[in-house]
């Protein structure tokens, strides 16, 4: 083969924070195979050292925007564990209500606003206004609602005010959540239009099957996500369980020549997480409706194509939306008690976990007697899919080599491929700089 | 005449200002880009331009210098130019980090004197381009970016609240934290959010940053005396989002 391809990506669109891809093939030869992170480091694990408890969340909250409420609660998560807080069930409730909205809006954003573009062949969503009009307002509705529901419940979905550590500093009212509760039965025909127009649009989706392992929330109650303990499966389908508290045995975090990001493994060279790692874990336990539209939309456990986490969004949306519902029908039922801050009952070193859009994330957080933060750390799921992204584009650039695809279509390939993990890279807290090269 | 041409650019941050962009709903948003263009938009688009463009919003702070060249770019390009969101105005949280002289340490371990982590103060835009319009919060108040937009496609000044955030809450009739027995900062800070924090029963951590001249030793002085906090945290209190407006600030 005497094939030259040449792929610069410099901070490719359409994900959250800063990436590049680099490919160099000579004479049919791959010389470089890279996912580069060129994120600016911004310290968070520094930030929180002599901040109090009750700042803590505040300021992890600020990692990501996207992910901001899924951070609040992994981080007091974290800190209800270092000090001893024991929250209530309706505290419960309300943050896995909360959880659900902001999976609801992030894979509404990424399936329609990040995704879908690159499956009708347009750059972006904004000539999709004039082409595709109703899809886009349809989007537009979703995401609105997931605003509302989650604005509702976490008073801001970018930065939540009302999750506190012990519980919430205000409560919604019972009429509220019937108003909610309208408004989410009012959203079920953009709901099965959602189906409609992607499984028109599965056929795009590019066919590419490397197995790794998943890992994941897991919970005997249902379909993990708020909390859980971890999980992983391999592609022959055994399971392993590990401890909230004991995360860096499966996380292993460590450095590499190849690349000088932070990267992950446990029991294979890499792993994913996100929405396909949890279906892969967890899909025994969707509700009949989410089952239903894996089904309908070709989704099988145990997928090993990472294109097709875009399509676990989906079925995430539907489980979010049916499963908020019982539990807004379960609040308005039960009534809305006025509860105190569960308080602390020692002070001392803990481990949080929750699954986030992109997904697990791990907060971790010791305190000193006068209840302020001695140290941190954070483990995001976007790092947790790096080497699992690379080790993709390692086999995926042989792959269509040998199809002999041409550098536009491996461009868009390795482009269509790393979106479909939904990085969130401004999360990286731990990314390091990468000097580009074309 | 034709459209305005918009851009949002990103540097360190979360971009939660963008989706912020994105939370408007329906009704609003395709209203909005009725009229103006939006010619460059990393997170949400693919599309790249090299041409002039008569509004940029800037998000996320300035920390190295190699984004130096890009800012000056886009300033060069920009008719008018706002910084967009607290980490783009002075930095916010970002700049939590500047008082902790060891913080590439504590992240990185034995790896901290690796070339490429380069990271510097964390500063606002302002400290190397020319910022025409500042649009606070950590996150924005969407609502305030759409009256700037609108008041300069009207050719109007955008008019930014310069008093404190209790102002606000008072008008909104929300308990006051320090009779709750807790603390505020809304005192010293900058109005225009609306002040959802004290609403929502939490204190205001001032993330729009300070007033201009706000009285810090009164500030610290409420937070001992009234709300009782230990001398150390109040001492340490507003770096939380306005480490750089401070009068410590390094």
């Amino acid at each position: 083969m005497s094939k030259t391809i040449n792929i610069a990506v410099h901070h490719l669109t359409r994900v959250e924070g800063h990436g590049n891809i680099a490919v160099n093939v000579q004479s049919g030869k791959i010389e470089k195979c890279e996912w580069q992170v060129p994120e600016a480091p911004r310290f968070f694990e520094a930030m929180v050292r002599g901040r109090h408890y009750s700042e803590v969340a505040r300021i992890t909250s600020r990692i990501c925007g996207i992910c901001s409420i899924g951070h609040t609660l992994a981080s007091l998560k974290a800190t209800e564990a270092a000090l001893g807080i024991q929250v209530t069930p309706q505290t419960f409730q309300l943050r896995e209500l909360m959880k659900h909205a902001e999976n609801f809006d992030s894979h509404v954003l990424h399936v329609y606003f990040l995704a879908a573009p690159d499956l009708l062949g347009a750059p972006s969503v904004f000539p999709l206004v004039q082409t595709h009009g109703e899809v886009v307002a349809r989007a537009l509705r979703l995401k609105r609602i997931a605003h509302e529901w989650g604005s509702l419940i976490a008073g801001r979905t970018t930065h939540p005010t009302k999750a506190v550590p012990g519980g919430f500093a205000s409560l919604p009212t019972v009429k509220e959540l019937e108003e909610l509760r309208a408004k989410l039965l009012a959203a079920v025909p953009d709901l099965e239009a959602t189906l409609a127009t992607v499984k028109a649009l599965a056929g795009a989706i590019p066919a590419f099957d490397r197995p790794t392992e998943y890992m994941a929330l897991h919970s005997q109650k249902g379909y993990a996500l708020y909390d859980g303990e971890i999980q992983t499966v391999l592609p022959d389908g055994d399971k392993k369980s590990y401890k909230v508290a004991d995360y860096r045995k499966c996380t292993n975090e460590y450095m590499t020549s190849a690349s000088t990001a932070k990267f992950t493994k446990n029991r294979l060279a890499s792993y994913a997480a996100g929405a396909l790692a949890r279906f892969n874990n967890n899909h025994e336990q969707l509700l009949p409706e989410a089952k239903k539209a894996a089904a309908a939309l070709g989704l099988k456990a145990i997928c090993t194509n990472p294109y097709m986490n875009t399509v676990a969004q989906v079925v995430e949306i539907v489980q979010s939306f049916h499963e908020s519902l019982a539990i807004v029908e379960a609040l308005i039922k039960a009534g809305i008690k006025d509860e105190p801050l569960a308080q602390p009952t020692r002070f001392s070193k803990g481990a949080g976990a929750t699954e986030v859009p992109r997904g697990i994330l791990f907060h971790e957080y010791e305190y000193d007697k006068d209840g302020m933060c001695r140290s941190g750390n954070c483990i995001i799921p976007t790092n947790q899919n790096h080497a699992n992204i690379q080790k993709d584009f390692e086999a995926l650039v042989p792959k269509l080599l040998k199809e002999g695809a041409d550098e536009k279509k491996m461009e868009l390939s390795l482009e269509m491929l790393v979106r479909a993990y939904d990085p969130c890279i401004s999360c990286s807290t731990h990314f390091l700089d990468v000097t580009f090269v074309r | 005449m034709a459209k305005p041409k918009v851009a949002f650019f990103d540097f360190a941050c979360c971009e939660g200002c963008q989706i912020e962009f994105t939370n408007y709903g329906d009704a609003a948003f395709l209203e909005l880009i009725k009229h103006v263009d939006v010619v460059e938009f990393r997170e949400a688009m693919s599309e790249k331009t090299a041409a002039p463009i008569d509004i940029a919003f800037i998000e996320g702070s300035f920390t190295r210098e190699a984004d130096r060249p890009r800012l000056e770019e886009i300033r060069r390009r920009a008719k008018v130019v706002i910084a967009y969101g607290q980490c783009a105005t002075t930095a916010g949280i970002n700049a939590l980090k500047n008082h902790a002289p060891d913080y590439k340490a504590c992240v990185y371990g034995r790896d901290a004197q690796m070339p490429h982590l380069d990271s510097q103060k964390a500063v606002g835009v302002d400290r190397v381009i020319k910022v025409d319009y500042y649009a606070w919060g950590c996150p924005v108040n969407k609502y305030e970016v759409l009256q700037i937009v609108a008041h300069l496609l009207h050719g109007k000044e955008p008019v930014i609240p310069n008093y404190p955030v209790c102002v606000e809450c008072k008008r909104r009739e929300a308990i006051c934290r320090y009779d709750v027995g807790d603390y505020c900062l809304g005192q010293t800070a900058r109005a225009g959010c609306g002040a959802p924090c004290p609403a929502d029963g939490i204190p205001c951590e001032a993330c729009r940053g300070f007033v201009d001249k706000p009285n810090q030793e009164a500030l610290l002085k409420v937070l001992s005396k009234r709300a009782g906090m230990p001398k150390g945290w109040a001492e340490a209190k507003s770096r939380m989002f306005t480490a750089n407006q401070r009068g410590d600030a390094s």
